[in-house]
């Protein structure tokens, strides 16, 4: 199952967005927060992020939904540092994470699929 | 040029010179930061660097090359800084280091210098005049290239050269309107205020030369150095700066 990791600045911003992509992704959904700085301050942590990915990875990789700057520059760290097959999606963090959860938990998922599903939510309108 | 104890020697010196200057400047690092930032600069480089002294404590340091040190350096800083500037400042080091397999001599530092410049753009995507760390190593890799390679000039010599054009980049970078990172939020109401991450960059640079007056020979140009301990609020330093553009 492809898993997911939340990177916020705010580990209570990154759980918070896991919890609610979780109730639509099933109690299978492999979902993961990484937020917060070293000293769980407001700030983005490589080895947090790390962590994880190796927590979210099952052997059919991770997509990464990140928030702000140093959020994708320390998500892309992670990523090359690591050996599991991990893609970041371009996506809002919370609305790609709610798509991602969802179809993660489809029976044919691919990890393309779960990234062009994140990356969908782009796209969203709240007001028509 | 010295064997490999030396350098081992100075860049370890390099390294406690760097960590106690960015813990002198932090507040006002994180000053410039909260202009036009998220108010964090200082307590993140602090972190790093001081992690970076704690890790060099150890008796692993002392079996090291001058390439394997560096590296080691990259990678503490990426882990514990925290922010941008981990990726930025620690993972472009940690790639550059390869570039001083051979130890350190004016071909290799050339070489680092622009590994260096090349990960930092890679990892940002920023160019030249988006207010950002980029508008001050542009200039001082480049005058440090092209003083090496094109005008002879020793090492450290170069290297003076190189602070000085660094410090005219943080300069450049107070009236510009920033296009990355943080500040880019606050699009025009960033234009007056000095770039944090070019400034902590000039204090590196700073810090280096300072070290390397104490290994190498040769003239050290200063003619564009600013105080050691810059004092003023972002907003003071922001319209000394422009005042300040006539030489």
């Amino acid at each position: 199952m492809v898993g997911l990791v939340v990177v916020s600045h705010s580990q209570k911003a990154a759980e918070g967005i896991c919890d609610i992509a979780a109730q639509m992704g099933g109690s299978d959904a492999r979902i993961e927060p990484a937020g917060g700085d070293p000293d769980g301050g407001i700030g983005t942590s490589v080895d947090r992020i790390e962590d994880a990915i190796d927590a979210a990875d099952d052997g059919d990789g991770v997509v990464v939904l990140v928030d702000l700057g140093s959020a994708v520059m320390n998500a892309e760290v992670a990523m090359e540092m690591g050996d599991a097959t991990v893609r970041i999606a371009d996506a809002p963090i919370l609305e790609g994470a709610l798509n991602a959860a969802v179809e993660a938990s489809g029976s044919k998922a691919t990890l393309d699929s779960v990234v062009e599903s994140a990356e969908e939510a782009r796209e969203y309108r709240k007001l028509n | 040029m010295a064997d490999a104890e030396i350098q081992r020697e100075a860049i370890l010196a390099a390294i406690d010179n760097v960590a106690a200057r960015i813990a002198e400047e932090k507040s006002y690092l994180t000053d410039l930061d909260s202009a036009i930032g998220d108010a964090d600069h200082g307590a993140n480089m602090n972190r790093g660097f001081q992690a970076v002294v704690e890790a060099l404590d150890g008796d692993d340091a002392e079996e090291m090359g001058p390439d394997d040190l560096v590296k080691m350096v990259g990678k503490t800083i990426i882990s514990n800084v925290g922010g941008a500037a981990g990726p930025l400042y620690g993972g472009s080091t940690m790639l550059a280091s390869a570039e001083l397999e051979g130890g350190i001599t004016a071909e290799t530092s050339v070489a680092f210098a622009e590994t260096y410049l090349q990960k930092v753009q890679d990892r940002g995507k920023a160019e030249i005049g988006a207010k950002t760390m980029v508008d001050a190593l542009v200039p001082a890799v480049h005058t440090y290239k092209k003083s090496i390679e094109q005008d002879d000039l020793p090492p450290l010599t170069a290297l003076s050269k190189a602070v000085d054009a660094c410090e005219r980049g943080v300069r450049y970078t107070v009236p510009l309107r920033a296009r990355k990172g943080r500040a880019s939020y606050l699009d025009w109401r960033s234009v007056g205020h000095q770039d944090p991450g070019a400034t902590s960059t000039l204090f590196i640079l700073e810090e280096l030369l300072e070290t390397a007056e104490e290994y190498l020979d040769g003239e050290v140009v200063r003619d564009a150095r600013s105080p050691d301990v810059p004092d003023e609020s972002p907003e003071e330093a922001a319209d000394e700066a422009l005042d300040g553009e006539d030489e």
